[in-house]
This record gives structure tokens, sequence and C-alpha cells, in this order.
């Protein structure tokens, strides 16, 4: 079954001296449920464009979004979405914050920072339930956020550049978190934006690579067949990824060329 | 870490210098009243002013004073900062209304409060009602712009995570745009408090027959400045005081903030 289908989306934005500006162009894409799929493109494609419109933060200018096969209209209530800022609540607890999308729900308070509690020892944050998140690192306010988004154990989890503002190795620790989670709770969809090519080889099932800005498209889909589960820390290293890693990045890289060429004019 | 540690070193230090420079502003001026370089019928001396406080407490005349002067300044504060918060989150909801209404409320905000104390008087009385307008009409603006800002200034990003969490219009408001605006209007509350106590002030000091205005302006009237000094002294404490207990409360109601 398909859970996500952007259907010939585009989308058009003013920009502030009152040009029309086309971030996107006609994208089509259709995403199996369970799978993950990861998105790169250069800097300023679209990516975080296209998460949008799945998440129903942003409609379309043309072109339909489906979840499930129903076309979407409003906040996609089917889906997560793990943004790259901060995102937690500054003015509640840790638990409060892994607690709230239950609480929003309906759940009684008692029950939700119960099962709160639980999430937070799935990810060995149970020290820290009654701590704000501007006490915890960076990291550890990821695995927060993490926590946030699996207990309402929606179908579909978007993210976009989740771990981007994290040490190399925390970002490692998180992707090993993430993998674990994901392959642990039944294989939710996953669609997962980023700007590092070797992440998204790493976690995904198929690499989508978007053409550089203005009028994004499409340039190419690449299915990576390693093997799950993935040992992440060997897994860079290892021929068959990179070969996959240079086949995309053969792609890549002219897209990444052609946005610098374009910020380039754009200055001069 | 640095920071706080700085600080707890700090503070007998800070304190010790607090105290020294009151106690040299004092003896500064005592001393030179007495060397009659300065004279006490303009500028009193401050043991005179200790004395008349000292009889003032004594006598009791100052409870019934000090009392209404915070009785009005506490109205003037809570429905000041009732009004100023509705209006401002209902402006920082709706930015049509906002930049229609701009231009009135900076017009109304420019009004000196002094000229509408006359008119206070004439519409609510010379009992507390006028004074406690005059502090509604300066605490009113501080609330309503930090509140507006505040509405204003929600993150984007925690308004569409809660929203992606199933949030509906009131859940939103609930657990972001209120808390979010609550970090402003708790941050303007100590200059709220101030603003309410100048009001409550001027109000009784230009018609009234209590409060700690009246008592300057009754001084005031026979050039008893010994009588101004006490007044104002008395008001200064108190408001130092309440600004500690402000602090505290802000500390508190702020604890999440790194």
């Amino acid at each position: 079954m398909i859970a996500i289908e952007l259907d010939r989306v585009s989308r058009d934005f003013t920009t502030p001296d009152g040009r029309s500006y086309r971030a996107l162009d006609e994208v089509s894409l259709s995403v199996e449920e369970g799978s993950f799929v990861a998105i790169v493109g250069p800097s300023g494609c679209g990516k975080s464009t296209l998460l949008n419109m799945a998440a129903g933060l942003l409609t379309p200018s043309s072109g339909v979004v489906r979840i499930n096969g129903e076309p979407l209209s409003g906040i996609n209530h089917r889906a997560t979405y793990m943004f790259q800022q901060d995102a937690l609540l500054p003015w509640k607890t840790v638990r409060e914050n892994v607690a709230l999308g239950l609480i929003l729900r309906g759940v009684a308070k008692a029950d939700a920072l119960r099962r709160a509690d639980a999430w937070l020892s799935r990810v060995d944050l149970s020290a820290f339930g009654s701590h704000y998140p501007s006490q915890l690192s960076g990291g550890m306010r990821k695995r927060v956020v993490m926590a946030q988004n699996w207990i309402i154990d929606r179908g579909i989890l978007l993210m976009d550049e989740p771990f981007s503002a994290l040490d190399v190795h925390t970002r490692q620790r998180m992707e090993i978190e993430l993998l674990g989670l994901w392959e642990g709770s039944g294989r939710k969809t996953v669609v997962f934006v980023t700007h590092d090519l070797e992440e998204a080889i790493a976690l995904a099932d198929e690499v989508v690579v978007l053409s550089a800005g203005p009028a994004t498209h499409i340039v190419a889909r690449h299915q990576v067949t390693l093997d799950r589960p993935r040992a992440l820390m060997e897994l860079r290293t290892a021929p068959a990824f990179i070969d996959l890693y240079g086949a995309i990045w053969a792609v890549l890289r002219e897209e990444v060329i052609k946005s610098q060429q374009a910020v380039g004019h754009g200055r001069s | 870490m640095a920071d706080r540690s700085d600080a707890t070193i700090r503070r007998p230090v800070v304190l010790f210098w607090q105290v020294a420079v009151g106690v040299a502003v004092l003896t500064l001026w005592q001393l030179l009243v007495s060397w009659k370089i300065l004279d006490a019928f303009f500028v009193s001396r401050p043991s005179d002013i200790a004395q008349r406080i000292a009889q003032w407490m004594t006598t009791g005349t100052l409870w019934g004073h000090l009392a209404s002067t915070l009785e009005e300044s506490l109205l003037g504060l809570v429905v000041g900062a009732a009004l100023g918060i509705a209006l401002g989150f209902w402006f920082g909801r709706s930015p049509l209304l906002a930049s229609v209404f701009d231009p009135y409320i900076k017009m109304l905000n420019a009004i000196p409060r002094v000229v509408l104390a006359p008119l206070f008087l004439l519409w609510f009385g010379l009992g507390i009602w006028s004074k406690v307008a005059l502090a509604v009409t300066l605490v009113f603006f501080v609330m309503f712009f930090s509140t507006y800002q505040g509405v204003r200034d929600a993150d984007r990003v925690l308004i569409d995570n809660v929203r992606m969490l199933g949030a509906s219009e009131r859940q939103l408001v609930r657990h972001v745009l209120i808390p979010s605006a609550l970090t402003w209007i708790f941050s303007s509350l100590q200059t709220s408090l101030g603003f309410a106590m100048v009001g409550a002030v001027v109000g009784e000091y230009l018609g009234s027959t209590r409060g700690l205005g009246y008592v300057i302006s009754q001084a005031e009237g026979t050039f008893d400045t010994t009588g101004v000094f006490a007044g104002m002294t008395v008001l200064g404490v108190v408001v130092v005081v309440v600004s500690a207990g402000v602090t505290r409360l802000e500390k508190w109601l702020l604890r999440w903030k790194a």
C-alpha cells in the first residue's frame, strides 16, 4: 500500500519583492508503507517544502498529496514530524513534553505521564523526567523528541534534518537509536530529509535525489540494498556502501554544483 | 557554571557596597546640613526624616495611608493587567485588528497621565477608584505591549510541532501561545508594579484624603520638607521590598529558563 503519494505537486512562494518563485515543480513521489525513504538535495532545493506539504503544514500550489490514498487537507494526523530546530516546549518538563501528544488526545494526565515514563526509559532518559529541556544536551533533547513522536504511534514519521545540529558522534548514536526504534516498532513509514548523503544511504531503503532549485524536481531514485539490521559503525567502510555512495554522488554532485553556480550568479 | 559561582562570590560584596553607598550619601547629607552648607528648610536632614517616620509608625498614622496606597496599586495592577493581557492576546491573534488600532493605541499611550488625573477625579470621585483608574492607564500599556509581543513572537516551530502532535486551536493557545506570552508578561511585572504605584501616588497627590501621595502633598502645602522626604522614603522602601518579592515570584514562574 502507498502511504504517501505526491501527485504532480508544485509549490510557489512570493518573494519579498513581490515576484513569484517556484520552489517545487510537478514532483511525483510515492512512498510504500513501512519503507524508509531518504530525500537528499543541495541546500535550498525545497526538501523541507516537500516534507511540509506531506505534513499538511503547507498546501501545494497545484497537485495533490494523498495519504493512504485519501487526499490530504489540513494537518496530516497520520504523521509525526521531527524538526531540525528544537521543538520541545521549554516551559514543560521532559516527561510533560513526552506526554504532550497523549494529553492533547484527551488521555488522563496521570496515565499519559506514566506512559511517558515508559518511553523515557526506552530512550535512556529515566533520570531526566523532571528536568526542563534547557537542562539537557542537544543529543538528549533529540531523544526526548523521538519519545514525544513515537508515543503517539502514528504510521508515518517525517524527519527534517533532525540530527544536523549535532556533533558527529552524537549524530551517529542518534542514527543507531532511530534505526533501533524503527526496526523494533513495526516499521513505520519514514521520510527522512537530509543534506548528508552518507546518512541517507546508511539509514534508508531508498534515496531520492532532488535537483537544484528553483523549480526543483526529482532527478534520481536509488534503491539501497544493504541488509538490515545494519551495523552503522562499520557500514560506511563496506564496499557495497562505497559503490552506492559513488553512484548517487555522481548524480547529486551535478546538482550541488548547479546550486552553487546559481548562488554565485545571484551574488555577482 | 562560571557565572553562577561568580554571582555567589559577589553577593556579599554587592550588599556591602549597597549599604556603604546609602550610609555615605546620608552621612554627607547630614553633615552638609549641620555645617550649614545646605539649608535644612529646603532639604531637611536624614535624622529628622528618620524621626518623622518613626513617629508616624508609633502613632500609627502611617499604616492607614500605606494600606490605601497599596490597595489602589494592587487593584490598578490587577485590572490593568487583565485588560492589557486580554486585549494584547486578541490583537496578537488578529493582525488586521492590530494594524487598524495601531495609531490609536500609540496616541492613547502618548497622553501624559497627569493630564488625565483631574478627569478621573471628575469621573470616579475622590475615593480610591480615580487612583485605580490612573494606575490602570499605566499598567495597561505595559501589559498590552508585552502580551502582544509574546503572542506574535511565539516560536513558529513550537506551534507547528504542537499542531503535528494533534493540538486543536484551543489547545494551541493553552499549551503554546499563553505560556509563550507569559514569559513576556512576567518579565514586565516589575515595571508594571512600579507604574501601578506611580499611578496611585500621583492620583492621591492630586486629590484625595488618604494615601502616601496625600501625605506628601499635605507636607508640601505647609513647606514641611521633612514630611515630603519622609513620604518619599517610605514609598521607596515599599517599592524595594515589593519588587524583591516580585523578583522571587518571577524566578519561580520562569524556573524552566536556563
